[in-house]
């Protein structure tokens, strides 16, 4: 790959007195108290990535206790807590968390924003994540993980058959990480609809954007249900409600409706941030536009829309009508249309691009497709109703699973990192151990778990802490367990490839990869403000045009963000985004209190809101000399002078 | 910027932007819209899951006193009420006539103490426990979902009206003092949808 | 005309299913050996799906393959092309596109529609049925033959006779958690939920042993639930089912009448059954006809008395979570009580 044309950055320049205004406080207590979406989004993707590496080992421990008949590794007991803590963690404290976390980070560059909206909330959404991931290992580590499975079906993980506090733990990391995302949503909307770059209409939006849009809606209307189920859960074990004790009129399977009401979206939020994660790195490795780009966007949109009807292909074993079960067999099989066409395209812009060099980001989106594509093929079958009856709860779906999430998801991530490691840290991953960890990963995650689809179909059940010689399962499990192996080592090789290129990788140039969209027009890592000079974007592909336009005009006297219109990015006003502040991580901690405290006793619920409700009052009371510099410079809206029409004749 | 991308060529000058906007020009309003979509679907599941535990039971509610009309309704008519001192403190903040908002907002804080006086007395006339059946559980979670949002709503009214009165204040308080009109206007309209549920559904043939 | 066509059918599937996933294909627990028609209806949509499927994925494969290919191959040294719409390479792709995707749309409708079909078969309910009711518990399966006179049900524990070219109808539900009942070779899964009443059809067209896990996680020894079913020619069936209507066997010896006097004073009636004794206690497994089960404990242990002993003794040890305590028992009254186990065939 040709590095671009700019001479690379050694020095970065002096901020300006734009820059100036940016500064985060120095040391620890910057680090602590920082509104800065980049410092927040890698910090999200670090601690995401450090539960990964615990959920792996997690999964190791499992498939050597698998690897032969009658293993005697780990008991039932851990082994619950094993698989339980594995797929939680897996679920709520990586995928999801590190696909918003890349949008954190990514989605204000991507639109020409300084800052990403709600700052501060953006602080506060990474310390309960971090709290509620920090919970959930503590009282594993304890001997009072999880044991119910990652979704926990009652009235297992109900008061009478679960003891203890397990669940509650469980459901309680729900409530916290649940809250994280929900905030992070509502910020990547915000952001996407309101501060991007004048002439940014929404034609010209980034698909990774769009994806991260698409996904943040999925998450306001899904996360809900299962902060609603969780309660429900917790009440029925703390207080005695009935809601699952079918002997008072409660019902067993209300708890699986709401779970996978949703459960079945909570898979496509971990799986559209990828698609927008594959339609940006084949844009810039295949030297032009991704084709069909109203196609991919539409395709995202009613990929999220079929998202949500297709829940009750988890319960076709539960004895529903016919009728229902062959509608969300359609609905299931028809998901796959949507997802079909973005493949479709993506195969076009690279058979129709410029030359192809495939390094490591292109080569882990290359193994998507070889992965994912099974997955989803599998992922057919599981849909029909009468295949899914012998299907349904072995490791036939284990298998499904793990080929969709780690090859749609954790594929395309692994590909976001290496092609965005360079903007975000200044540093190239190097290429060599980039290539092991791919082929590594490639050949260690089939043979783990393509074994696991005859495994399914010869009779394996789902969660069994060990197996007799006499089934004939134990070869396939042992050369699942070496695939596993190679997995591990695979990771070992990612961590070891970050760690010694942040010292001294080769240093980035802002556009290493010559990509198009508006983060390669910051510098590698980019600076506090990201743009001194908001561009004006005239084009779907910014950095293709000759020369980009800017702002001037804005405030320095704070820190001036640009809000501008929905439907057509036309200037509209300034904000002020608020300085560091200590009131984020403050209010998190009470509210771990109020959380935890909940565990233990109803009374949280009434007690602990107090110091919450004070952390809250500190942090939005305004500082009275912020206040006195705003006034100074203020320009009420019925004073202001309307803002000057963009020049037309720009083309996408 | 890097240098070479930056040209000395066109700007576009936004030196006479407000620095601040009412309704959906401001971030605070796409905020609270978000925070309101998160709750009404909340509140939709809770609703549902009524209706689902009630197809499910013969007797509805099982062997319970139906929950007496009396408190809901008068809390309905005080919440539908209160639209007026809310809107009025809405178009008072947008006019930025701060002494307005002041005594507006307290009048709303009014209000706001009256139904969750009420509301108090509403629990005590429901006639089931949260453990008595999955009826009263439900019950019980729809009523509280809603409390919590009107405590949280007058607390943050509270805060907003001390601030109004002692400062500093700023333009943009105003749009708050405006958002928080719109969250008040859902917690209302989300009591029409439960009050429907809790008190109507039950007494359906 | 069935038993011919599914032969041929069956051979059909068998090299089918040969060929692409060898090994657990031919076992008594693998839905690619189906030994009656509502499973072997399933094992042949399978078949198809996964034909459809592989074919598919080489297909696809193969076009990206070509296209990776074909841009390495490239020369341009063209930093970026901006592709207008009308451009030939654009025009063509959107054909080649659209007829992929509706390719794509028509192979998935057919599927649905295969699907519907299959489901339509397996959802009608037979009128002449073997109904039996199954109730699932930690860690065990309650079985119980319905019939109108309640004297002539049969009640024993995780296995089931069924009669070969029968329907049988289960009646499934539990008592404690949710598990699911799965005999790959006969059928697809069924959640056994407290609070619910699910019905699986079982028809077996050849005899056999087949075998069974909880597909439903449910504890600690959801590893260890086992069911077992035997197909049996009618007349075996029969046969069974009357031995299995009569009362316990009497002690045939002294040490079998001393386990007997064992077992009525220990805390073992507390939870057991045994026909024509004064144990009748449901909690647990009947152990009336104990004798002709050819495992303990749903599958954990085969069924020989020296296993009998060391259950009784430490269930424990073979099933950590398993309801049923400990039996603190000198050793011969111990072994009494296994004697007499072992005779109740």
């Amino acid at each position: 790959m040709t590095e671009h044309r700019n001479s690379r950055e050694t020095q970065r320049p002096q901020p300006g007195e734009e820059g100036r205004q940016w500064l985060d406080p120095p040391g620890f207590y910057g680090w602590l108290t920082t509104v800065d979406h980049k410092r927040i989004g890698r910090r999200y993707i670090v601690t995401a990535f450090l539960f990964f590496a615990c959920a792996g080992l997690m999964a190791l421990t499992m498939r050597l206790q698998l690897a032969r008949p009658n293993g005697h590794l780990v008991g039932p007991d851990f082994y619950n807590q094993l698989f339980s803590t594995h797929g939680s963690i897996m679920m709520f404290l990586f995928a999801v968390p590190v696909m918003q976390a890349m949008g954190v980070y990514l989605v204000p560059l991507q639109v020409g924003a300084r800052n990403i909206a709600f700052s501060r909330l953006n602080a506060f959404s990474y310390w309960m994540f971090a709290f509620g991931g920090i919970m959930i290992l503590t009282v594993f580590a304890l001997n009072t993980g999880p044991e119910a499975g990652w979704f926990s079906y009652v009235p297992l993980a109900g008061p009478q058959y679960s003891a203890g506090k397990r669940q509650d733990f469980w459901a309680q990391m729900i409530t916290f990480t649940e809250a994280a995302s929900l905030i992070v949503a509502i910020e990547l909307i915000v952001t996407a609809f309101k501060l991007r770059a004048p002439g940014m209409t929404l034609n010209r939006v980034p698909l990774f954007v769009w994806a991260q849009v698409v996904t943040s809606f999925m998450v306001l209307f899904a996360m809900p249900s299962v902060m609603l189920a969780s309660s429900f859960l917790m009440s029925d074990r703390l207080v005695s409600t009935q809601f699952f004790n079918p002997a008072e009129g409660g019902d067993a399977l209300l708890w699986q409706h709401l779970f996978w009401f949703f459960g079945h979206p909570e898979v496509y939020i971990i799986f559209v941030p990828a698609l927008g994660i594959i339609s940006a790195i084949i844009g810039t490795f295949a030297r032009r536009p991704p084709f069909g780009y109203l196609a991919l966007v539409l395709s995202l949109v009613v990929t999220a829309f079929l998202a949500f009807g297709l829940w009750v292909h988890h319960m076709f074993a539960t004895g529903l009508p016919p009728l229902g079960m062959s509608f969300f067999t359609a609905a299931s099989i028809l998901i796959a249309i949507p997802t079909g066409v973005q493949i479709f395209c993506w195969i076009a812009t690279l058979a129709t691009g410029g030359r192809l060099e495939i390094r490591t980001p292109l080569l882990f989106v290359i193994g998507f497709f070889f992965i994912f594509i099974i997955g989803g093929l599998t992922g057919v079958m599981l849909a029909s109703a009468s295949l899914d009856s012998q299907l349904h709860d072995n490791y036939f779906v284990v298998a499904h699973l793990h080929y969709v999430l780690i090859g749609g998801a954790v594929f395309p991530l692994f590909g976001g990192v290496y092609y965005w490691f360079p903007k975000m840290t200044g540093r190239m991953l190097s290429e060599l151990a980039g290539k092991w960890n791919f082929w590594l990963f490639f050949i260690g995650f089939n043979m783990t778990f393509f074994p696991m689809h005859i495994l399914g179909l010869d009779g394996m059940t789902r969660r069994i802490y060990t197996y007799d010689a006499a089934s004939g399962w134990g070869n396939l499990n042992l050369l699942a367990t070496v695939g596993a192996i190679i997995i591990g080592l695979s990771v070992v090789v990612f961590f070891a490839n970050v760690l010694v290129s942040m010292r001294s990788g080769a240093r980035a140039a802002p556009d290493p990869w010559g990509g198009k969209t508006l983060e390669w027009a910051t510098q590698s890592p980019p600076e506090p403000c990201n743009f001194p000079r908001i561009p004006v974007v005239e084009s779907r592909y910014p950095l293709a045009e000759p020369e980009l336009a800017y702002v001037t005009g804005l405030p320095t006297q704070f820190r001036a963000m640009l809000v501008t219109r929905l439907h057509d990015a036309a200037p509209d006003h300034v904000t002020a985004d608020p300085y560091p502040t200590i009131w984020p991580l403050l209010s998190a901690l009470a509210t771990t209190v109020f959380f935890i405290g909940t565990v233990f006793t109803p009374w949280g619920l009434v007690w602990g809101p107090v110091p919450v409700a004070i952390a809250l009052t500190c942090w939005f009371w305004p500082k009275a000399k912020e206040v006195e510099i705003q006034r100074r410079v203020e320009i009420k809206p019925q004073a202001a002078r309307p803002a000057p029409v963009l020049r037309a004749g720009a083309t996408p | 910027m890097t240098p070479s991308r930056a040209s000395a060529g066109r700007v576009l000058d936004l030196s006479g932007l407000a620095t601040y906007a009412y309704g959906n020009r401001s971030l605070m309003w796409w905020g609270t819209l978000g925070l309101i979509l998160i709750e009404s679907t909340v509140f939709a599941l809770g609703v549902v899951t009524y209706l689902y535990l009630r197809e499910r039971t013969a007797e509805w509610p099982p062997h319970q006193q139906l929950p007496s009309l009396l408190y809901g309704t008068v809390n309905l008519i005080i919440m539908i009420l209160s639209g007026i001192p809310n809107q009025w403190t809405k178009r008072a903040a947008e006019q930025e006539d701060r002494r307005k908002v002041q005594v507006g907002l307290l009048i709303c804080l009014i209000f706001a103490a009256a139904f969750l006086v009420i509301r108090g007395f509403e629990f005590g006339a429901l006639h089931t426990a949260w453990n008595d059946s999955a009826y009263g559980s439900i019950v019980f979670a729809l009523l509280l979902l809603h409390t919590v949002h009107l405590a949280t709503d007058f607390y943050d009214s509270a805060v907003l009206t001390v601030l109004m009165i002692t400062g500093p204040i700023s333009g943009k308080r105003f749009v708050d003092v405006s958002e928080n009109a719109f969250y008040w206007w859902f917690v209302v309209a989300s009591w029409v949808v439960i009050y429907a549920t809790v008190y109507i559904v039950p007494r359906l043939t | 005309m069935m038993g011919r066509l599914s032969n041929a059918r069956f051979r059909w599937l068998a090299v089918g299913c040969a060929l692409l996933a060898p090994p657990g294909c031919s076992s008594n627990h693998a839905a690619m050996n189906p030994a009656g028609p509502r499973a072997r209806s399933i094992a042949e949509l399978m078949l198809g799906f996964v034909s459809v499927s592989t074919v598919v994925y080489l297909i696809v494969s193969a076009v990206l393959v070509w296209a990776i290919a074909r841009r390495r191959r490239a020369g341009t040294s063209d930093d970026w092309l901006q592709r207008g719409s009308s451009e030939q390479s654009n025009v063509r792709s959107r054909q080649v596109i659209s007829w992929a995707t509706a390719l794509t749309v028509l192979i998935l409708l057919t599927l649905a529609l295969c699907d519907y079909f299959v489901m339509h078969g397996l959802s009608s309910r037979p009128t002449d049925s073997l109904r039996i009711l199954v109730t699932g518990h930690q860690y065990w399966w309650e079985v119980e033959y319905d019939d109108p006179d309640p004297s002539r049900r049969v009640r024993t524990a995780n296995e089931l006779h069924i009669p070969v070219g029968k329907p049988v109808e289960l009646v499934l539900t539990s008592q404690d958690v949710i598990h699911s009942m799965w005999m790959p070779n006969l059928s697809g899964k069924k959640d056994l939920i407290p609070g619910h009443q699910n019905t699986e059809v079982l028809l077996a067209d050849r005899p056999g042993t087949f075998s069974g896990q909880c597909a439903e996680f449910c504890g600690l020894q959801h590893a260890k639930m086992r069911l077992m079913v035997y197909a049996e020619p009618p007349k075996q069936f029969a046969a069974w089912k009357q031995a299995q209507l009569q009362d316990a066997r009497n002690p045939s010896n002294d040490i079998q009448r001393h386990g007997l006097e064992v077992f009525e004073s220990s805390t073992c009636i507390l939870c057991h059954t045994i026909q024509g004794t004064q144990a009748a206690a449901t909690v647990a497994p009947d152990l009336t006809h104990l004798a002709s089960r050819t495992t303990i404990a749903a599958g954990a242990l085969p069924n020989t008395q020296s296993n009998l002993a060391s259950w009784i003794l430490a269930p424990h040890r073979f099933k950590p979570g398993v309801q049923m305590p400990a039996t603190q028992l000198q050793p011969d009254d111990l072994a009494a009580l296994a004697a007499y186990l072992a005779s109740l065939k």
